[in-house]
């Protein structure tokens, strides 16, 4: 069984002015468990908007999104914040790190409200991204290539079966975005985690074996 | 609400009381304010009303002049008024031999020393009396009780204390209840014995003979209705002597009852004040609505402080929208959210009420000094009252209201349009 299956996902927006436009519409998608794909879409081509409703952060006007067999478009508002706690770890290209916290509290937030709060995992994850001196240095003072590897690390504390990244090295310079990419593939190839990785970036993308465009399986782009 | 969800909403209440601790702590200090005045008004209230009323007297009843009998009470038991008049040495020799009557000790007021009160008396409210249950008067070591017969004085720990007397002192009285240099009277006493603290008003007194109080020069006694004054080796005749108030130990409540009917019902010499406790809790029923209204401001105090702990907290709703929005998509569900901030609000009331405590101690230790400086009387500072318990609920109960109106904002935060940017 696929970690994550899409059918008949549609997602529309209201315009100011009541006009409808269709951004999300996908017939069919998925992710077999521990596979590792990129998707190439334009800035505003509703990459995100296709993460977050896989994240159950945004609902979906119809279809099925089945992440390990559940159906997170027919679930309440809490029980998508329950299967994205427990299943699905989100990398987001500004990172959103929480600025009062410390990188190792930034990590355990991104366990407390799944599978709750492990110190030495935490710590251990950190030590992976090459952070393990860090752990009391808020995002302020950790650069920017440091702040992306805490959110690497929290996007995985949960121990995830599917990662969700968008334009994960858009704040990087070129050198540091193929090591991000690296680790990011490396370190959910080590845990199994598979992933789905939005960008644009050329580099990147040549980075998978597969690559899919959000414009060849989203037909809500064309209209 | 389970311990995983919990774990993470005390994270973030600490790290956003940590964030923001200069609001915190001036919401705090409101509040420690706030909690500290309402638990100061309600014990200075309680504690003021028990130890006025039925604090340590060691006397059921007061004879006097006639007249009111809370000036009565004030003027004998804590030494403070003016005395209502005098009343004929004989009145005070009845009532000594009624049969209702356990121990009659006569008071003659008038004169101080640097303020203090100087009150003659009889050796019996040394050796008879019981101020307390099992307490008597005892002087300190090196001193004794006065000779009636001579010119001695004993005084009391505060009084001196404050004037420096001590046993071998020696001290000229000045007339009147009021110290005014120019009214020194000739005579010297010597004061003989220091009282141990009793926290009673005593403690402010001067006790000296009363034989002698009549013969200190100017005192014109008028027990006969025609002026009398003492000479020099003369025994005073009883039928001028007169005094201020006859101190009374009564057999049991019902010669109380009956020495009421005699004196205040029937007869039209004296004033009985009696019970004491009775006549000093008039007193706090008429000055009743100043404790109201002190009582109403205490109030008026913590719904402000509730107030900017509202203030407080709302004001950092748009900035923390973002961090709301991250925490939703970490998989903090609303409600999380909505009770982190409840939590928030409370937290922020329960340090103020417990910083409180300091302020209630502060202000409590401060009445009990001006109480004590003023009348003699001891408040127990560390005495238990239930405002102590119900206060700090209230206070953290109040806190979590205050933090619902942010905690809906909260709650309403959209996640995906706080996540950005879009792609």
């Amino acid at each position: 069984m696929p970690i994550l299956e899409i059918s008949d996902l549609r997602k529309s927006y209201t315009s100011p002015g009541g006009e409808s436009s269709l951004v999300i519409d996908i017939p069919r998608f998925s992710l077999e468990r521990g596979e590792q794909i990129a998707l190439q879409g334009e800035s505003g081509s509703g990459k995100t908007t296709l993460l977050n409703l896989i994240a159950g952060i945004l609902k979906a006007d119809g279809g099925r999104i089945l992440i390990e067999g559940e159906d997170m478009c027919s679930l309440p508002e809490s029980g998508r914040d329950r299967l994205r706690a427990g299943n699905i770890g989100y990398i987001f290209q500004t990172f959103n790190l929480l600025q009062g916290y410390t990188a190792l509290e930034n990590v355990m937030l991104g366990m407390v409200f799944g599978g709750g709060s492990d110190n030495e995992f935490a710590l251990s994850i950190l030590g992976r991204v090459g952070l393990e001196d860090r752990i009391d240095h808020k995002p302020a003072q950790l650069s920017v290539g440091q702040q992306q590897r805490v959110a690497l690390a929290r996007a995985l504390a949960n121990r995830p079966r599917l990662v969700l990244a968008d334009e994960p090295t858009g704040n990087l310079d070129i050198r540091n975005a193929g090591a991000a990419v690296d680790l990011i593939r490396n370190i959910c190839g080590e845990s199994g985690a598979a992933l789905l990785l939005v960008s644009h970036d050329r580099n990147v993308l040549d980075k998978f074996e597969r690559v899919e465009t959000l414009s060849g399986i989203n037909r809500g782009l064309n209209n | 609400m389970n311990t995983k969800n919990v774990s993470g909403i005390f994270l973030i209440v600490r790290k956003s009381l940590a964030q923001h601790k200069l609001s915190t702590a001036v919401t705090v200090l409101s509040l420690a304010l706030a909690a500290g005045l309402v638990m100061s008004v309600f014990c200075i209230r309680n504690e003021t009303y028990d130890a006025f009323t039925g604090g340590p007297v060691g006397f059921d009843a007061v004879l006097g002049a006639r007249g009111s009998q809370l000036q009565l009470v004030l003027n004998t038991v804590f030494h403070l008024e003016t005395s209502p008049g005098n009343i004929p040495w004989e009145m005070y020799q009845a009532v000594k031999r009624n049969p209702n009557v356990v121990l009659a000790v006569p008071y003659a007021v008038g004169d101080n020393y640097r303020g203090f009160r100087i009150v003659g008396t009889d050796k019996q409210l040394f050796t008879d009396l019981e101020y307390r249950k099992g307490d008597k008067f005892k002087v300190l070591p090196g001193g004794r009780f006065f000779d009636p017969l001579k010119r001695e004085a004993v005084v009391g720990s505060y009084a001196a204390d404050k004037t420096g007397l001590k046993a071998g002192s020696k001290f000229n009285p000045f007339h009147g209840l009021v110290f005014d240099e120019r009214t020194r009277h000739a005579e010297e006493y010597t004061v003989v014995g220091v009282l141990g603290p009793t926290n009673t008003p005593s403690d402010r007194v001067i006790w000296i003979p009363i034989e002698e109080f009549y013969r200190m020069s100017g005192h014109v006694l008028r027990g006969a209705g025609e002026t009398y004054e003492s000479s020099a080796g003369e025994e005073i005749p009883d039928k001028h002597k007169e005094v201020s108030a006859v101190m009374l130990k009564l057999k049991n409540p019902q010669s109380g009852f009956l020495l009421d009917q005699t004196i205040n019902r029937q007869g039209k010499a004296a004033t009985l004040a009696w019970p004491i406790g009775r006549v000093m809790a008039e007193l706090f029923g008429k000055i009743g609505w100043v404790n109201n209204i002190l009582t109403l401001v205490a109030y008026l105090v913590v719904v402000v402080a509730a107030g900017s702990i509202l203030a407080s907290i709302y004001n950092t709703m748009n900035e923390r929208k973002r961090e709301f929005a991250i925490l939703r998509a970490l998989g903090a569900r609303r409600s999380t959210v909505f009770t982190a901030i409840v939590l928030e609000s409370a937290a922020i009331a329960g340090i103020g009420t417990i910083t409180g405590y300091l302020v209630y101690a502060a202000i409590m230790s401060a009445a009990a000094v001006i109480v004590r400086d003023q009348t003699g009387v001891a408040l127990d500072v560390l005495r238990f009252e239930w405002v102590l318990v119900i206060t700090p609920i209230v206070m953290i109960l109040l806190g979590a209201l205050a933090g619902v109106i942010p905690a809906v904002k909260a709650y309403s935060t959209d996640v995906a349009t706080n996540l950005a940017p879009m792609s």
